[in-house]
This record gives structure tokens, sequence and C-alpha cells, in this order.
């Protein structure tokens, strides 16, 4: 027994030497300190991404009918432009932006509009959506040519093209890239930074499209930085895309000023302020933009869509989205269109292997878990996940003890402990003074947290009060 | 638009995934990391010791599933958390400690600093060293003295601590080696005369992520240069008394100390101030507990004054605030 314990310290430290890599990459903890192209905090749930990434991307097959909802964007929604009964070409304009924070709308297929009615939209509500009968023909809108080469037009005459098309953040915030790019007059900006780390687990969408097509995406970032008016562009890809990384690369021309930034791999790396933290090492002020950190990110999809638009004139009908989850029978990832419902998805996919249990638009980490499966696919629909009950069952909260663990692993160096603890008690000055408005709601908290504690549904009801609090501040104020 | 054939669908906020780790999976691992010691305590103190630890540990989850039960509260003896209080209140009691004592300090422990408060998550220091504190408080005679020793014919009359403080007979004294291995004689409480179990037990839970590398290695680094300090060899300090059981298993128990990096480098620095103060200046020989204890209470302020500094928030807060200050004054 002694010379057991006496060799037990060899023997552990064996032990630590040939597993430490394990050991720190474990779920939740980042040992390792912070490398140049990372951040502080973030997880490492597991990836699941196998399953779809070494299967071909395909195309879909051509929808019968797509319900296109009046609402594909964050901002004021659109207001239709056709009525029942009108017949409609491929990439004509259905739907007219309301409002600067807004992006015109496209029929994604030609033939007669069926019905313009409210219809169920995956955010839970119903929207005014604009029903169309394909007649199977695909005819594209006469008026509708390539722009050409980028250089011929002006910083403004790019804005209004990428407007026109209606092309959105396409890595699921859906935010008008229009908006992004004109950036005010005051703010200095002197890099685009192109997002492909795609950290969600399960998503491959945007690997697909970076393998398959790496030039459009380069040239996508060219325009953008034209239209930005910089000379540094930068894309950024998480280090377990080898293949993509290699393919982006060779994309660029050997004089250009664009890089590749190698990032690694952890959640949330792609994060708009992770993302330029871990590529430029600034900041982005707390409520501020990340203009204010001199830069502008776009998704790696936004950038193909812009390239595509410069070269053939369509805009923003269809995109790449991964199908997969353990309720699927074959995962893989498509282009689809938009408008297109879940469900035919999930039908070219095999069907459901097992009963499914939740249906997630997104992916696990940030999705919007679905009532129905009849809901069509949005501008920025990265992925269809569909659980089974079993992977879909919600864990029973217990008590919190205070391990920490959720504020080792914001990115942003909150307290979500204290944050959710307070919102639970509805003292909202509280939520304030831990700068709740910050928390970008990447839910690494919730998902490192032992007792199972929903700390992001209780951060987002807080969120809300705050704004409330500051609006009727600034009523009094006034 | 709805059909009956449609799947019925769980909707619920993201993150739609969770981590395998689990209250439960944290404690279990805690009562892993113990295992060594409880087997130099069994090799050392033989079968009385692991009664005392085995009596600890039920009469621990025995008085939580009872109060849960009488306050008509869920009851949380699954988490394994009254495990973990009952074998660190065992490894706190001394091999000839009576049975009712372990009862009576378990009790305490569980009804009056755990649940008292608010159960799991809300004690403000950590039940078993309050029950240590309350036994020796009121039973002194059996928490000190000959309660140490097993059978009769053991030579050492008082650990190494009392020796040194009380003086006597200096040559019992243990060598360093002894104390660090814990298995030539009998040098205290049940589960702290193992220096080296200790440790094999505290990276186990620094290398599975259960605690931070923090508390164990400011609050050891502080006793060993304080004792430097004072002038006492600083490995005799380190192995011996609690302070191994205290540093990697006490101090950092996640309800009674600061969860902010800053702040466990503090409280983890007082842990090692206090222990040298009541070593070399107080009335008692030992001091690992009544620091830990007096930390405790003060961690939610350490916390409240050690907030990380969020991303985007301006760098030199404070500095503008004091060069504003400052031109303020001026004028």
């Amino acid at each position: 027994m002694y010379a057991c314990i006496k060799n037990n310290p060899v023997f552990f430290c064996f032990i630590m030497l040939k597993y430490h890599h394990k050991i720190y990459e474990s779920e939740v903890f980042d040992l390792q300190s912070t490398d140049i192209h990372s951040f502080k905090g973030g997880i490492h749930p597991p990836y699941n991404k196998e399953r779809t990434q070494n299967v071909a991307a395909k195309v879909a097959q051509e929808p019968n009918v797509v319900t296109i909802p009046m609402s594909l964007h964050i901002g004021a929604p659109c207001k239709p432009v056709v009525k029942k009964g009108d017949s409609v070409f491929l990439g004509q304009k259905i739907g007219e932006a309301t409002g600067f924070v807004s992006a015109p709308i496209h029929a994604s297929v030609s033939g007669t509009v069926k019905a313009v009615a409210q219809y169920p939209h995956p955010n839970g509500n119903n929207v005014m959506s604009v029903v169309i009968e394909s007649d199977g023909k695909n005819t594209v809108d006469p008026e509708i040519k390539p722009y050409g080469d980028f250089n011929n037009y002006s910083s403004k005459e790019i804005i209004d093209i990428i407007k026109n098309a209606g092309i959105v953040g396409m890595g699921g915030a859906t935010f008008p890239t229009h908006v992004k790019l004109s950036i005010p007059p005051d703010k200095k900006v002197d890099c685009v930074i192109l997002n492909g780390a795609e950290c969600e687990p399960y998503l491959t969408a945007d690997y697909h499209l970076m393998k398959l097509r790496p030039e459009k995406v380069v040239q996508g970032l060219r325009i953008a930085m034209r239209a930005v008016g910089v000379q540094k562009g930068f894309i950024g890809i998480e280090d377990n895309k080898p293949d993509a990384i290699e393919k982006i690369q060779s994309a660029i021309l050997p004089d250009e000023a664009i890089e590749v930034v190698i990032l690694k791999t952890k959640y949330p790396q792609g994060a708009e302020k992770q993302l330029i933290m871990a590529v430029t090492g600034r900041e982005v002020p707390s409520g501020g933009l990340p203009a204010d950190a001199g830069a502008v990110v776009m998704n790696v999809g936004t950038a193909a869509q812009v390239a595509t638009t410069f070269e053939t004139g369509m805009p923003l009908y269809k995109r790449f989205l991964t199908c997969t989850g353990d309720a699927v029978k074959d995962a893989c990832t498509m282009e689809v269109k938009v408008g297109v419902p879940l469900q035919e998805v999930i039908d070219q996919c095999g069907g459901f292997a097992n009963d499914p249990g939740k249906i997630i638009m997104g992916g696990p980490m940030m999705g919007v878990a679905q009532f129905s499966t009849n809901v069509p696919v949005m501008k920025g629909t990265s992925g269809i996940l569909c659980l089974t009950k079993a992977s879909a069952e919600i864990p029973e909260p217990s008590a919190c003890i205070r391990c920490g663990h959720c504020a080792n692993v914001c990115p942003i160096h909150l307290q979500p402990l204290y944050m959710a603890a307070y919102a639970q008690h509805q003292r909202w000055e509280k939520c304030e003074e831990f700068h709740i408005l910050d928390c970008i709601e990447c839910g690494s908290c919730a998902f490192s947290c032992p007792a199972k504690r929903t700390l992001v549904s209780s951060i987002r009801v807080g969120k809300r009060q705050v704004q409330a609090l500051r609006k009727q501040r600034a009523v009094k104020n006034k | 638009m709805t059909n009956s054939n449609e799947p019925m669908l769980t909707v619920s906020s993201s993150p739609h995934i969770r981590c395998k780790q689990t209250t439960s999976s944290i404690m279990q691992n805690v009562v892993i990391a113990l295992l060594p010691a409880l087997f130099v305590a069994g090799y050392v103190f033989g079968i009385k010791a692991l009664l005392i630890v085995a009596i600890c540990v039920a009469s621990c989850v025995l008085s939580e599933a009872l109060i849960e039960k009488l306050m008509k509260k869920p009851i949380t003896i699954s988490d394994w958390s009254a495990v973990v209080t009952g074998v660190l209140l065992g490894f706190n009691m001394p091999v000839n400690a009576p049975w009712w004592m372990c009862i009576v300090g378990s009790v305490f422990a569980i009804g009056i600093v755990k649940q008292c408060f608010g159960g799991l998550g809300h004690n403000f220091i950590n039940p078993a060293l309050a029950a240590r504190a309350f036994l020796l408080a009121s039973w002194p005679t059996h928490m000190t003295g000959t309660a140490f020793i097993p059978t009769a014919d053991t030579y050492t009359t008082a650990t190494p601590l009392g020796l040194l403080k009380e003086g006597g007979n200096l040559s019992a004294m243990p060598s360093n080696m002894d104390l660090f291995l814990g298995l030539n004689g009998v040098y205290g409480s049940i589960g702290e005369i193992s220096a080296l179990a200790l440790i094999i037990g505290g990276v186990y839970l620094i290398v599975r992520g259960v605690i931070s590398w923090r508390i164990p290695t400011v609050y050891l680094a502080t006793v060993a240069v304080l004792s430097v300090c004072f002038g006492k060899d600083p490995i005799f300090m380190l192995c011996s008394g609690g302070l191994m059981l205290g540093a990697f298993f006490m101090a950092t128990d996640y309800v009674s100390s600061p969860s902010t990096p800053k702040g466990q480098i503090i409280y983890a620095f007082g842990c090692g101030l206090m222990t040298m103060i009541i070593r070399m200046v107080g009335g008692y020989p030992e001091g690992v507990s009544y620091s830990i204890l007096l930390m405790n209470v003060a961690a939610p302020l350490i916390e409240r004054f050690t907030k990380p500094r969020i991303y985007g928030a301006p760098i030199k807060e404070k500095k503008a605030k004091k060069i504003q200050e400052g031109g303020a004054s001026n004028d």
C-alpha cells in the first residue's frame, strides 16, 4: 500500500500528460490561455458536424408552392406589391421595403399568386405572406440584368444594388446588409471581416458554401470593401474546416489585401464582437456598433450573395442550409429557395428517422424552436435541426451552487448567475447594474450550468424590462 | 394549416443543448477526490475512522431528507451535496470522537447552517467547517488532545501544531516526510493526516475543472511565504494541521467563496493570512477552520468589489473618473 501511494504521483502525472488535451478541451472548460485569434471565455460543445460535412451539398427539389412572409429580416416588415391572381417572374419584387432598416423581398419561383394573407411565421406569430404557386418554368424577370464589373460603380451605387437585391445578413440575424455597409461619416472603418467561423454545432451550410464557391465569397468581400471604402479584408474561419480554409486561400489573388484568419474552434467564435476581437484585437464598446471598433462584419453567405447579384443581377431568393439532427434520416446541406416549408426540406432528407421532439430553425445554441414544420425557410435560415424526444428533453433546473462556470465561459465577461437571479426577482435596476443589455444571448452560460438553470430566458426577460425602464427614463427626462 | 398528423413539438428558449456536467456529478467528483485521504485514514486509524465518516455521511443525508420532508420541499439528497458535507465533517473529527457527537455535528451542519438559510446554494459559510467550530466550542475535550490518539500505545500526545504552540516533548515532532505522507503516525483529525493524499485529490478536482487552481494555490503560497517570514519551516507549515484539506476542499466550496477570479485570489490570500496569524499569535494551535469561516463571511463583499471588466467597457473608467474628480477639486 505504501509503495502504491508513493508511486501514485508519477502515475498521475503520466495520465495527465497523456490526456491533458482531452481534459482541457472538455465541454465547458477552456483553460488554455487566449491565443491571438480567439477570445476569452466560450465553450466546446459537441460539434456534431461530421454527419453533414462529408455529404456533398445538393440542390433541393423545385417547390410547387412557396409561402414568402413579408418579414424576412430585422426591421420594418415589407408591404406586399402583388395581389391574388397576379402572375410573377422569378426574382420579381413582391414586397417593398417600408423603412431604412428593411429590405425588399422577391419571388423565389415564377407562377401565380395564390393568396396574400396571414400565415404562420417562424417567430411564432402570423405574418402577412405571399403564397405563389410555381409554374415550374422559373422564368426570370426580364428586367433583371447582370451588373458586371463592380469597379464601375461608386460606393453609393453598390449599396443601392445590394439594397434592391434584398440582401440581408445570412448568418441568421438577417440585418439588412445595405444598412451595415452605410457607415456614418463620423465613424472610421478600416476593414471588412467575413464571418466563416460557423461556430454553431451541427451546421455546415457556410462550410459547404466556402468549399463550393470560394471565388464568390472572395469576390463579395471585394465588393463590400469597395462599398465601405477600405483596403483591408479578412475572412475568419475556424480551424476545424481546413479544406474550406484552403479553398478560400486559393481564391485570393497573391497581391490582394485579403487575409484568411484561422480561428480557434470554440463557441461563440462567430459572434460579431468575438470575431472582431479575434481578428483585430479590438473591442466593440459597450452599447456600440462594430463600426465603433473600425470593422464591418458580414457572413460568408451574404458576401457570396452580393457577388452573385453583381454577376447575374438576381436578388436573394435561395440559400444553403443544413438539415440535420438525430431525428432526421439522411442529414445533408442543400440549397433551398426562400418560402419552402420546413417539412418539404425534411422530407427531402428522407423524413424523420424517429419521432421528432423539437424542430429548431438555426443551430442548437441560438436557434429558435418551432411549433410547426409548416413554416417557411427564410433568408436567415442556416439550418433545420430536428431533435428526438430524448435529446429535446428539458432538464429540471436545481438551485444555483454559485460555481461560477457561467461567468467563466461568458464571452462578454458578464456574471449570468446574478443577472438571471435578479431578473427572476424582478429587480431590474440591479440587472442594469450588471450590464444585462450587453448580453449577446449566445447561450454559453446556460449550456455550461451544472444546475441546468434557465439563465438565458431569465436574462432575456430582464433585458426587455431594462429596455422598457430606459425608455421610461428617457420620456421623463424630456 | 395545422393537421392532426403533425408531431407535438417542444418549444423552449435557446440554447437547446446542455453540457453533461450536473450538480451531482460535481459532488461525486469531490467525493472521489476525497477517497485517497479516506484510504490513508483507514490505513492509519483503522475501521474506527471509517465508521466515524460513515456515521457523519449517513446522518447528514438523513437530516437533509428529514428536514426537507418536514418543510415540504423537494428532497434533494440525490445531488450528493449532503454526502460531501458528511465526508468533510467526518474528516474534521478526531478518531476518538463519540458517535453522538458526529450526529450532533451533522444535524447542526445540515439543519442550521444549510437548511435554515435556504438549502444548497444559500449557506453563507461552509456547513462542515461551521459544525466543526460548533463542536470544538461545545465539547473542547472531545475535539482536542487525547482525542486524536487511536490506541493507548501511541506515543504522541498532541498534534504537531499543538506541540509547536504549547511546547512539550519536541522530540516527538514528526519529520516533514512523515507529515507529507501521513502513514507513520497520528498527527491530527481523520482526514487531514496525509498531505499527499489530499494533494492528489485536489489536483484531480483542478484537472476535472471542478475547482479553479486559484484558491488552493494562493492559499498555500501565502502560508508558505508567511511561514518563512515568521522564521518557520514552510514545508512543516504546509503539511501539518488541516491546511491541505482546507485549501483544496473547504476554502474552494463554491457557495461560500467568491466566484470571480480576482475575488478568489483576494479570498485565498485572506485565508492564508488569517491561518498564519492564528497559528503564530492566536490562542489556538490551528487556524485553518476559523480563517476559512471568517473569509466565507467576507466573500460576498469581496465578490462585489471584484466584478470582472466586461467586454467593451471603457478601459480606463476609474482613471477617467479620477481625472474628472481631480479636475473638479482643482476648480
